[in-house]
């Protein structure tokens, strides 16, 4: 009997090729909307993910000033010295690595390209710290730190806009008023949603000071990078280098910081699920148009349901029970949404691949999307292809026949 | 008459709707058909002799009173065993032919064989024979729309009796047909009884297609008026 209905249900579709394309569309782009949606934000999720983790996951950055915004003006508020990194490091063992950073906005100039950057001058720790490799070249060295040469490493956008194709490596450029060695250009990190981390020039903190700003005070340093040891609790570190930071800079029990301490795990916190709500929201706009699909199958067989009730009365007048009727558009239903459920899944597989590529995000194959995809499809096509048969088998043949 | 009756009716009536809006479209109908019979049912429109039609061959079913089919009592059946006495000893012939849209004549005249269960040759074998003897030897592989009334209802007719039914329902079977295409079919229906002994009830208002007949039903208003059997 079930054979019978297979080979029944597969002759009906074969008929009316025409319906079966209309629902096996509806079920196809549901299907691959909602599956390249997913794929794509969780591709993107991911992203985000990997460039924060570039960014080094336990890092804290500690900034004079207050804080963001209008309070955390961090005029008249005096800088940090090396001596507070160093007193930093030695007395808080969760503290992995410290350097202290002078950052400064100049002039850059190579040949007839000219543009503004900022230059940061630091300790070779520093590459550490913010997970900095080299592409090209070298680093530079506790050496050139001691020595404050006239050296520097650049990022890949300085490097473009710079140098073009030439290759940096070796080649003088001038920043302010002094010239300036590349001896290396850093691998590439991209964007991580706090701007563009590849527009960078670094060199050796005593080599800033000395030819680009001119040391004034003890009190030049602008930021201290830390990397905290792996597990550490970062509420508690941040409240232990509170502590000695309000000590080492006079702060009175009345008085608020004024400085600040920015916590990368936060942000990548914030960042992941500002993300995964987007994958979300994405979802449920994919979850739209496979209802959207879903509706549309349901146009279709509301619409052949006078042609089908026919049908299903001249099936019960020549002997057919309702049994043997329903199996057959049961079988009719479950084909044409698994076959638009499985084109809706290599056009998908397809998609995301292409558009992977298109917007450089990376593509990860989601089987759990897939299957959830597929079965929604089904159990729409099924539903909406069954229920109207059902009721219809219900009719006595005669009343099936005479259905206007 | 010696033999049993294939069809037995006492009392048969047929209700549609409820309470006020109730019509009695069969009010008692007493009516015994022997084998081989062929019975013209008549009666002016609305006379309810469709409705007797359909509940004879168990596409409706009847509100009381008793339908025994070859000593079987009807109205005890219940949906599935319905179905199954249509299959093995009932056909039909609609005034509409009522053949699959865009489906070959071969494979409309195999479908009732296909829910016999029987064997994709044999299907073949029996519907290409069937095809054969209403005329449509050329004609297997036309759908409905490629046919004409006349061709359609030669299809159905073969459709219906590809089964070997022991009795064969015709409601309106030249309804939509002209006098010369009546002619034919009325003569294939007429064969179909003498020849292979076939039990045939037809629901026609054309008195010259009755003539076929030997013997007419009148219906009127639910009840049967006149039963007259011609002399052999």
């Amino acid at each position: 009997m079930i054979w019978n209905a297979f080979a029944i249900a597969l002759r009906e579709i074969s008929r009316n090729l025409t319906r079966a394309f209309l629902t096996v569309l509806g079920i196809f782009i549901g299907v691959a909307a909602i599956i390249t949606m997913v794929t794509l934000g969780q591709g993107a999720t991911l992203a985000v993910k990997a460039q924060i983790s570039s960014l080094g996951s336990n890092l804290l950055t500690l900034r004079p000033g207050a804080g963001f915004g209008s309070r955390g003006s961090s005029a008249g508020v005096p800088n940090f010295t090396e001596k507070d990194a160093e007193i930093l490091g030695e007395q808080i063992a969760a503290i992995a690595a410290i350097t202290p950073v002078r950052t400064a906005t100049l002039s850059t100039i190579y040949q007839s390209n000219a543009r503004t950057s900022t230059i940061t001058g630091t300790t070779p720790v520093y590459f550490q710290i913010n997970k900095w490799t080299i592409a090209d070249g070298r680093l530079f060295t506790d050496a050139d730190l001691r020595s404050g040469s006239a050296v520097c490493v650049i990022g890949n956008t300085v490097r473009v806009e710079l140098f073009g194709t030439e290759n940096p490596v070796g080649a003088s450029i001038r920043i302010g008023r002094a010239s300036c060695e590349v001896i290396g250009l850093l691998a590439t990190k991209g964007q991580a949603g706090m701007g563009d981390q590849d527009d960078t020039i670094i060199m050796p903190l005593s080599s800033l000071q000395r030819r680009l700003i001119g040391k004034t005070s003890e009190h030049s340093i602008n930021q201290i990078s830390i990397s905290a040891q792996e597990g550490t609790e970062s509420l508690a570190l941040i409240s232990d280098i509170t502590e000695i930071m309000r000590i080492r800079r006079n702060l009175h029990s009345n008085q608020d910081n004024d400085f600040n301490i920015f916590d990368t795990r936060q942000i990548a916190e914030t960042l992941g699920s500002t993300t995964q709500l987007m994958t979300m929201l994405l979802a449920a706009v994919a979850g739209v148009s496979l209802l959207v699909g879903g509706i549309g199958i349901m146009n279709i067989m509301l619409v052949s349901v006078t042609e089908r009730t026919r049908e299903i009365g001249i099936r019960l007048a020549i002997g057919a029970t309702a049994g043997e009727v329903l199996l057959q558009f049961l079988i009719e239903a479950v084909t044409l949404s698994c076959i638009g459920g499985l084109l809706g899944i290599l056009l998908a597989f397809a998609l995301c691949y292409g558009l992977a590529q298109v917007i450089k995000v990376p593509f990860n194959f989601n089987a759990q999307i897939n299957v959830i995809a597929f079965a929604f499809s089904a159990i729409v096509g099924v539903l909406f292809g069954y229920m109207p048969a059902r009721r219809a088998a219900k009719l006595n043949p005669i009343d099936a026949l005479r259905h206007e | 008459m010696s033999t049993a009756p294939l069809i037995e009716l006492r009392g048969l009536t047929k209700t549609y709707g409820k309470g006020d809006a109730a019509f009695q479209a069969l009010k008692g109908i007493d009516l015994t058909i022997h084998k081989g019979e062929f019975v013209a049912i008549m009666g002016p429109s609305g006379s309810g002799k469709s409705t007797l039609m359909n509940v004879l061959g168990c596409l409706d079913t009847l509100t009381t009173g008793s339908y025994k089919y070859e000593g079987i009592a009807v109205e005890n059946l219940a949906t599935d065993q319905r179905s199954l006495l249509r299959r093995y000893a009932l056909g039909f012939i609609f005034q509409g032919f009522n053949l699959l849209a865009r489906t070959s004549s071969l494979e409309n005249v195999e479908l009732p064989l296909l829910y016999r269960g029987m064997s994709r040759k044999d299907r073949h074998e029996k519907a290409v024979a069937a095809l054969n003897s209403v005329g449509l030897t050329t004609k297997l592989n036309r759908t409905p729309g490629e046919l004409s009334g006349g061709q359609q209802q030669r299809v159905a007719i073969a459709r219906a009796i590809v089964t070997e039914p022991s009795t064969l329902f015709a409601d309106e079977p030249t309804g939509n047909l002209d006098s010369v295409t009546t002619g034919d079919i009325m003569e294939l229906l007429k064969r179909l009884n003498e020849d292979r002994g076939i039990t045939v009830l037809m629901v026609t208002h054309d008195d010259h297609v009755a003539t076929v007949a030997k013997r007419r039903v009148v219906i009127k208003d639910g009840l049967v008026e006149s039963d007259i059997t011609a002399p052999p």
